[in-house]
């Protein structure tokens, strides 16, 4: 027998998931079809992310030891590519603690809150033409309402784990991912106007030429704001290990420590596969139709270099300087973008509202004229407003009230 | 539908239970987990009623900013030893509430209801895609709409479209109520210039 | 998945909202019950949106959205309501140092 999907089924449009279900139809019946065809995508998503996680985090281990100026990890397998396998057998077979205290049941979910949105991220970025997992219609948003939900994980982890230490970080944390939040959704309100659509495939399909060049402010913007959410090394307050020791995952060890830091660097993953798709038109190019995963995994692995340089290079701010740095210079460029992107839009584009590359290329024009203009303008104002820190006097130790 | 038939009582089940552990929990934290159980379960009944936008709307602001704002104020306040204590009001609450259960509920079995045309059910459903997203011609054809009249009704129909046309002047009084509530959170929790409390 | 179903579903976790709105004293709870009366309407709302036929259907259809159209109002109001909600919990957490509704009884006297 063969299962139809209706086309009112919200998984119509999902090629994959559509062959998978054609395919295990003809053998099973068709309500079992359906769950395991979702299954076999799950375990896709889920697998891809962690195996993509475990990779990248050999890769910046070796990038990270070269810009040190030291090798790295290079004993088990060659070039110790191997090295991620033994560090989760070593993890596996840590003790699992959990600590006097603790609320049991929320500690236990975290690791499992932190890992669900940087794979449900993955499930709306189109690979090539026509495989993106779900191609929603509301693509764009689904991204930001998902890593959200980290948010939530972090605070889980922070309160769970009964440690003053991971209440700070959860408290930074959130406090960094809240106003961060507000800039990066501008950002992307810019590439969604010049794209007209907020589905993942259409944005790619509208991207004649890579919207780095159309929107530089915006992908600035996002590059940043990404970069913080992820607790990398610039704004990596929540979990500075020479402040607050780990932060939020201080209490965790074992594969739930191994689960928190495959989420980590998986985000870095998926985010750069998130502003492939938006800014550096995805899967497109040469011989697209055959070779467009080449070119989408080519462009994440430039990204995720870049991540790893950014990291490398730049030492840690300061609190009140992170979030100054959101309030007073992410955001007013982020609202200079979408303002001239709003302009550009209402006068170039033509009767049927659509925008082809000669607008595209003169957007291009005059926002590198604007992104210059504000970063330089905002750039010097910023430096008068966030002052260095002052010498703390009169405070000794056995003042600071501990409690 | 079988499928969205059981994903639907899976989803009820789990909104009815996590909104009573959010009343009955002692756990203020707990409870403010269990009210983003109710919240994702919520944006589940959205996307069965094919509402997307409104699904992904739903965790991006009670998820992302109510729910944080929430756990914030259960941290900051620090009343959890306390707990979730009843008031005097517990018993005759309780009964307001289920008789006012049982008359809805007598109102939602018995009315009859004035259910969309089958005829137009299709349509509905095209116009509820197009609300965020551009269908273009193909798909419309595809979908039985034709005629050039028609696909450029379905197609001007969006979420959008009606926030900024038809109801545009409750979309500008809720942006001014959003500035106000800014303005007035802050002026509340601005440390007091008297005593430099804060 | 009838479109009773949905209403009822609705209707129940608008009256525990009720319950807890009415019967806790912690202020966050209530707020929280709040929310989840909210989040009853607007699955009320979405429900009514794709199963019932609005009056001007005749004129217009994109009127089938309308059910969704004062939905994204509520969330907005909910935002604003909360952000104001809680700003009141702190100045009451800063006046009393608690945040029992039943002590919060200086405009009694």
């Amino acid at each position: 027998m063969s299962c139809v999907l209706g086309p009112d089924n919200i998984l119509h449009d999902t090629l994959l998931f559509r062959v998978i279900y054609d395919f295990v139809g003809h053998l099973l019946p068709c309500w079992l079809s359906y769950i395991v065809a979702g299954g076999v995508i799950m375990m896709l998503l889920v697998n891809g992310v962690l195996m993509g996680a475990g990779l990248f985090s050999w890769v910046e281990r070796r990038l990270i030891g070269r810009f040190h100026n030291r090798i790295g990890p290079n004993r088990w397998g060659p070039f110790g590519m191997l090295q991620p396998m033994a560090d989760v057998v070593k993890l596996i077979f840590k003790e699992d603690l959990t600590p006097a205290g603790a609320d049991r049941i929320v500690f236990m979910i975290v690791p499992v809150a932190m890992l669900a949105p940087v794979v449900l991220m993955m499930a709306v970025v189109p690979f090539a033409k026509d495989t993106a997992l779900a191609n929603l219609n509301v693509g764009v948003l689904y991204v930001l309402a998902v890593t959200s939900i980290t948010s939530v994980a972090i605070f889980m982890a922070g309160w769970a784990s009964n440690n003053r230490y991971a209440m700070f970080g959860a408290s930074r944390g959130v406090a960094i991912l809240i106003s961060y939040e507000v800039p990066v959704v501008m950002s992307l309100l810019g590439v969604v106007l010049v794209a007209g659509s907020m589905s993942m495939a259409d944005v790619v399909s509208a991207q004649t030429i890579p919207f780095l060049l159309v929107q530089p402010l915006a992908f600035f913007v996002f590059f940043v704001g990404t970069s913080a959410e992820l607790n990398r090394t610039p704004f990596d307050l929540a979990e500075a290990e020479s402040e607050i020791i780990a932060g939020y995952h201080i209490e965790y060890s074992g594969v739930k420590f191994a689960l928190i830091q495959a989420a980590e660097f998986g985000a870095v993953l998926t985010s750069s596969a998130v502003m492939v798709t938006l800014f550096l038109s995805g899967w497109s190019g040469p011989l697209s139709s055959y070779l467009g995963w080449v070119w989408f995994l080519m462009k994440i692995g430039v990204l995720a270099f870049v991540f790893s340089w950014v990291r490398a290079t730049f030492p840690r701010l300061r609190i009140d300087q992170l979030l100054a740095f959101a309030w007073k210079f992410l955001l007013p460029i982020s609202i200079i973008n979408l303002f001239a992107t709003a302009l550009e839009v209402y006068f170039l584009r033509d009767g049927a509202g659509t925008l082809d590359t000669t607008d595209l290329w003169i957007m291009a024009g005059i926002n590198f004229g604007v992104a210059f203009g504000s970063l330089l303008i905002f750039g010097t104002l910023i430096k008068e407003k966030v002052r260095p820190a002052r010498p703390i006097t009169g405070v000794t130790l056995s003042s600071i009230e501990v409690s | 539908m079988v499928v969205q038939d059981v994903v639907f009582w899976i989803l009820s089940v789990m909104a009815v239970c996590a909104a009573l552990g959010v009343v009955l929990v002692k756990d203020l934290f707990r409870a403010a987990l269990l009210l983003i159980v109710v919240f994702m379960a919520v944006a589940g009944f959205f996307v069965l009623l094919s509402a997307e936008f409104l699904a992904v709307v739903q965790v991006l602001i009670y998820v992302g900013a109510i729910a944080i704002l929430i756990i914030f104020a259960v941290m900051l306040t620090r009343d959890v030893q306390h707990g979730n204590l009843p008031n005097r009001l517990q018993i005759p609450a309780a009964v307001f509430a289920s008789l006012l259960l049982a008359v809805l509920v007598t109102v939602a079995v018995d009315t009859k209801w004035d259910f969309l045309p089958s005829e137009q059910q299709e349509r509905a459903e095209l116009v509820q895609t197009s609300s965020v997203t551009t269908l273009s011609g193909d798909v419309l054809t595809d979908s039985g709409v034709t005629s050039p009249d028609d696909q450029a009704e379905v197609q001007g129909s969006g979420l959008a479209d009606l926030l900024i046309g038809d109801y545009v002047l409750p979309f500008e009084v809720v942006s001014v109520l959003l500035l106000a509530a800014l303005i007035g959170a802050l002026a509340l929790v601005r440390p007091d210039p008297g005593t430099g409390r804060g | 998945m009838s479109f009773e179903a949905f209403l009822i579903v609705a209707a129940i976790l608008f009256c525990i909202g009720l319950f807890g709105a009415l019967a806790r004293r912690n202020v966050l709870v209530v707020l929280m019950s709040i929310e989840l009366m909210f989040n009853a309407v607007n699955v009320t709302l979405v429900a009514m949106a794709k199963y019932l036929a609005p009056a001007a259907l005749q004129d217009d259809i994109s009127s089938v959205l309308t059910g969704q159209v004062f939905a994204v109002f509520i969330v907005t109001v909910a935002a604003a309501e909360i952000a104001l909600g809680l700003g009141i919990v702190f100045a009451m957490y800063r006046t009393n140092e608690s945040v029992d509704l039943t002590e919060a009884t200086q405009l009694r006297h």
